[in-house]
């Protein structure tokens, strides 16, 4: 038997480059760099400005990373892109808004108890508030997903896909009629007066109305206080009941291995309506926080942060939880920093040339698994 | 080439129905709105066919389909108004030439980078951008010295004449340059999984919108006027035009559909881990199939600008690119049958029968209606209402005439039958 | 068929395959010569398809060597060492299901077709010719597995049978050199078994062909292949012709559990009694 052998020559130079795909990478490593030297730059020369940005950045990357949750969630127990997910969130503002300018909820401690220090009785209609969006939102999604998505589990993907547009559509005209939402733009009427405050070289103060922010310093608001609490909040507790309860366990399980799940005695139909319902009602709190912070609704809010949020759940792993909230973090960030300091209508484009970067760098994203097909 | 049954049948009746609309347009039977409709009806067509192509004929599910109709679009309007309104036929110059000497740095850059293995996708569109720039740059600069002899050239016809070839050249320009930035961006894009490449192709439509909203103060384009909309565009599409681009584009998909090379598209969707293993260079042939479906949205979107006379990038967003994935969809993926038929149904009925009879109200009431009859569809025929059917024109030439051996049946000890390989 | 058993025509060496942390294939060897009927056995999850795999370059090796005629197949591209001349079928069959089964042979002349994109989009004389020749012998080629009468089926309609039959003509339409079939006995009854013994043998005769099989069920490997190389975690624990791979203790233990093999002796000793 004749062996035949050949020998490996040890690889030239341009060979190593193609391997270690260096070209292409050394791209991106000089446009990363090119970023960071523009932002260093900017944060040098007005660390102020810079951390006005952030703070602002942080406000709005967490409401992102409510509503990511919900997709992330999703599409890792159906493997659905559930393109309805953003106009949940806009039914969750809507909501507030009836609940506090038609039947002033808001204030129902503090008409119970007219004694009450002011701030608590806020406190606790403002959170009623939420409370009721996040079940309004969780009813309308388990609704949906039985009427919608469920008859449709064993059909082709694109079919699912379709209905997710299609039904995303209807909310958003549905809403848009007359007699529901209207197509005009709604002002919101906050549960809360909104606090500023500044924190500069003379410390904390308060600012009042129609005062110039000082050199050097940064506002933020209480606003911005109650959406940083309530999300870390919110985000807790969805970790604790993932990791730490039956049905989180179970929610797990079935986003792992469906039919095995069922084989296991999992209610799989019954775990996917509560992903369902968890992840509508986080979008809905984050839909009242929204409004809260930029307070103007319409029919179509929900489209342009859906898609963002989506990007931030593609960015930091389709599927992975801990992946959502990072990806929001750094879209919110982005999004704050391109508006400032590239232009505002660039902002749109800077966000989605992310979900281009990064699908041609780590189409997982940074927490995300790479897929197991069988041959 | 001698003509069988089917095609006298489908030319006949494409010269008939032709003829009658034309007869119908002439004599004005047919009002401007309804004109309006069938040329627009024509236009989605080709979209959506070219989305058909990508699609239910090979499978990569693509929302990217608008953001190149929106190219097209904008880049033809350019020039045909610059000729048109401004008397310069730079645009048209610099067009041509930048997207003639880019082809020539991609094919190029084809050959060289052939050459080396294991390249990865995404070096490989680097070393593409390089050479598409840099030759695309010498492009432009040649265009503008052309621009003046052209122009006096063109000036010196008759202006209709003159109009109508800078059209038709834009037009096919526009197909070009659609398909060249389709190749740039599919290159590294298809080789991640259906999901993927279709949110980036979402992600690419929403960017082209956002351009397009900055055309004049980013881009540079001041005619354009960005988010205002770009007015003043001459209005050259008429429904011979649109008629003679859409059969031409049925013929050619149909004849691509039925060669080995329409094979070889549709395995890769049936299976792509067998195609590979029958030898089918699967990447090649995404890419192929996306040049060439974003080439048809290139040139509908050029001659859906000339339609109207003014563009507005909210026609571009990403809700409205979903109307050819829904024609598509209900048309039956895979027939190019169901797409012609959906097309001119959405157009006819829905943007035509349901605005004009339906009382007031329905135009917000229609997005309400759509989803439910979408949703309803995807319950009942998931397939489409023509999945799987298509024209006898269009379908593959089977070999009905053939006398086929009777062979032995297969057993060790028998002689078989000369099989030549 | 020319006899020149010198000739290898498929060589593994040394080959390795690491799924992160897992080790599918360890230290692979193989050697299959011209003409053979050669049999890849062992028990499930032993790494069979994965060698499969690796051959036809759908999976990068970690480590080791496969020659195919004496050159090194590492790293090409699946459609590469397919148009090289290796074809195969998979475990859970893998046809074009929406197409004909016309379509499906017509496929794997896509190589050779012999006209342009350019002849085909405007239909030139060259297509029309090239494209008859193509389809009549596509026809004569299904004729020769008896499925003339089924080209304009949808493949997915086929009786399962029938779509073993067509993926295995399929796959020789591409004129191979070597036949990779995996597990192509799965889900026949013993009748189909034995049909399927005959198909095999007449395919190598036939078409001068080198068969490499996976397959489960005994009857078959042991009544078609020549050679038999088994498998066991990933790394070869035997080889040689069935009589010795039968008798082989190291073999019934992988099938059947540590100390299967002395029952196996005791049984043995019983029935030649």
């Amino acid at each position: 038997m004749k062996l035949t052998t050949t020998v490996q020559k040890s690889p030239g130079f341009f060979t190593r480059i193609i391997e270690r795909k260096w070209i292409g990478r050394g791209m991106l490593i000089l446009l990363s760099l090119f970023v960071i030297y523009i932002l260093a730059g900017k944060l040098i020369e007005k660390p102020t400005v810079f951390l006005q940005q952030v703070i602002n950045g942080l406000q709005l990357g967490f409401v992102y990373a409510l509503i990511a949750l919900g997709y992330t969630m999703v599409y890792g127990i159906v493997r659905l892109i559930n393109f309805a997910h953003g106009d949940v969130f806009m039914v969750g503002s809507f909501v507030s808004f009836y609940a506090i300018s038609r039947f002033g909820i808001h204030s129902w401690l503090i008409n119970l108890l007219p004694g009450i220090p002011a701030f608590l009785g806020l406190l606790v209609g403002t959170i009623t508030v939420v409370i009721i969006s996040m079940i309004v939102c969780a009813v309308m999604a388990f609704t949906i997903e039985r009427i919608a998505y469920k008859p449709l589990r064993d059909a082709p993907r694109i079919s699912l896909l379709i209905t997710a547009i299609g039904v995303s559509f209807f909310l958003e005209y549905f809403g848009a009629l007359n007699f529901v939402f209207t197509p005009n733009f709604i002002s919101f009427q906050r549960p809360f007066e909104v606090t500023t405050w500044q924190l500069g070289k003379e410390g904390l103060t308060i600012l009042q109305q129609g005062s110039t922010v000082n050199e050097g310093s940064v506002i933020f608001s209480n606003i911005f206080i109650i959406i940083v609490l309530a999300s870390v909040f919110l985000l807790a507790v969805l970790q604790f009941v993932v990791n730490k309860t039956k049905v989180g366990k179970a929610m797990r399980a079935v986003a792992y291995d469906k039919y095995t799940a069922r084989l296991m005695g999992i209610n799989t139909d019954a775990i996917i309506s509560t992903t369902f319902m968890i992840g509508a009602a986080l979008a809905g709190a984050a839909g009242v926080l929204y409004a809260i912070a930029f307070p103007s609704i319409i029919f179509w809010m929900g489209i342009i942060p859906g898609l963002k949020a989506f990007v931030a759940a593609v960015l930091g792993g389709i599927g992975s939880i801990p992946g959502a909230v990072v990806g929001a973090l750094i879209m919110g960030q982005a999004e704050v920093l391109s508006a400032a300091y590239i232009s505002s209508p660039m902002r749109d484009a800077i966000s989605f040339s992310i979900l281009i970067i990064v699908l041609l760098v780590r189409p997982t994203g940074i927490f995300g698994e790479a897929s197991r097909e069988k041959a | 080439m001698k003509f069988d049954k089917s095609t006298i049948i489908f030319m006949v009746g494409a010269i008939a129905v032709f003829a009658i609309v034309q007869l119908l347009i002439t004599f004005g039977i047919l009002n401007p709105f309804w004109t309006t409709i069938l040329r627009t009806a024509a236009v989605m067509a080709i979209v959506s066919l070219g989305l058909n192509l990508i699609y239910g004929f090979n499978g990569q599910f693509s929302l990217g389909q608008w953001g190149f109709y929106a190219i097209g679009a904008y880049a033809a309007a350019d020039v045909t108004y610059r000729f048109s309104q401004l008397q310069n036929a730079n645009g048209l110059t610099v067009l041509f030439m930048v997207a003639l000497l880019s082809t020539v740095g991609l094919v190029l850059a084809q050959l060289f980078i052939s050459k080396i293995r294991g390249l990865d996708p995404l070096s490989a569109l680097v070393l593409y951008l390089v050479a598409t720039i840099a030759l695309g740059y010498v492009g432009f600069l040649i265009g503008k010295v052309a621009a003046g002899p052209v122009t006096s050239l063109l000036v010196s016809m008759p202006k209709d004449v003159a109009t109508q070839i800078v059209f038709f050249i834009s037009v096919l320009l526009a197909g070009i340059v659609a398909a060249e930035i389709s190749f740039l961006f599919g290159l590294p894009i298809l080789t991640l999984g259906s999901d993927y490449f279709g949110i980036a192709t979402l992600g690419f439509t929403i960017i082209i919108k956002v351009l397009l909203d900055n055309s004049d103060t980013l881009l540079g384009f001041e005619e354009m006027k960005g988010a205002r909309g770009m007015i003043g565009i001459p209005k050259i599409t008429s429904w011979f035009w649109v008629f003679l681009f859409l059969v031409v584009t049925v013929i050619l998909v149909r004849n691509l559909l039925n060669s080995t090379y329409g094979r070889a598209i549709k395995s890769v969707r049936e299976d792509e881990l067998a195609a590979k293993a029958m030898g089918i260079d699967i990447a090649n042939f995404k890419i192929v199939t996306f040049v060439i479906g974003s080439f048809l949205a290139g040139i509908a979107g050029a001659l859906y600008a000339h339609i109207n006379g003014f563009l507005h990038p909210n026609s571009f967003n990403f809700i409205k690119s979903f109307d050819p994935m829904i024609i598509v969809v209900f048309g039956g993926l895979g027939s190019i049958t169901g797409t012609l038929v959906a097309s001119f149904a959405w157009a006819l009925v829905l943007e035509g029968f349901l605005r004009l009879w339906l009382p007031e109200g329905f135009e917000t009431w229609r997005f309400v209606v759509y989803p439910i009859l979408l949703l309803i569809m995807m319950l009942l025929k998931p397939n489409g209402i023509f999945g799987g059917y298509e024209m006898p024109y269009l379908q593959d030439l089977l070999p009905f005439k053939k006398k086929v051996k009777k062979a032995e049946p297969i057993g060790p000890a028998n002689d078989s039958p000369e099989v030549t390989q | 068929m020319s006899e020149n058993p010198t000739n290898i025509v498929l060589e593994i060496h040394d080959l390795c395959k690491n799924f992160g942390g897992l080790r599918a294939v360890r230290d692979m060897e193989l050697m299959i010569p011209q003409g053979a009927l050669y049999g890849l056995i062992g028990p499930n999850g032993a790494g069979k398809t994965t060698v499969f795999n690796l051959i036809t370059g759908i999976y990068g090796s970690t480590s080791g060597q496969i020659l195919f005629n004496g050159n090194s197949i590492n790293g090409y591209e699946p459609h590469e060492i397919n148009q090289m001349g290796i074809a195969r079928t998979f475990q859970n069959i893998r046809l074009f299901s929406n197409l004909s089964v016309l379509d499906n042979v017509r496929i794997a002349y896509h190589g050779h077709a012999g006209y342009s994109f350019t002849d085909a989009l405007f239909r030139s004389r060259n297509y029309e010719v090239k494209e008859n020749e193509l389809t009549d012998q596509a026809i004569e080629f299904l004729s020769v597995f008896n499925l003339q009468d089924r080209i304009h089926e949808v493949a997915k309609n086929l009786p399962y049978g029938e779509q073993r039959r067509l993926e295995i003509a399929r796959a020789l339409a591409a004129s191979p050199k070597l036949l990779l079939l995996d597990e192509p006995a799965a889900g026949m009854n013993p009748n189909e078994s034995v049909a399927l013994m005959d198909l095999i043998h007449f395919i190598r005769e036939r078409f001068n062909l080198t068969i490499l099989l996976i397959e489960h069920q005994m009857r078959v490997v042991m009544g078609v292949c020549e050679m038999i190389t088994v498998m066991d975690f990933g790394e070869r624990i035997a080889f040689g012709n069935p009589d010795e791979i039968q008798s082989n203790p190291k073999v019934i233990e992988a099938y059947l559990g540590p100390g299967a093999s002395v029952l196996a002796e005791k049984f043995k000793r019983k029935k030649t009694r």
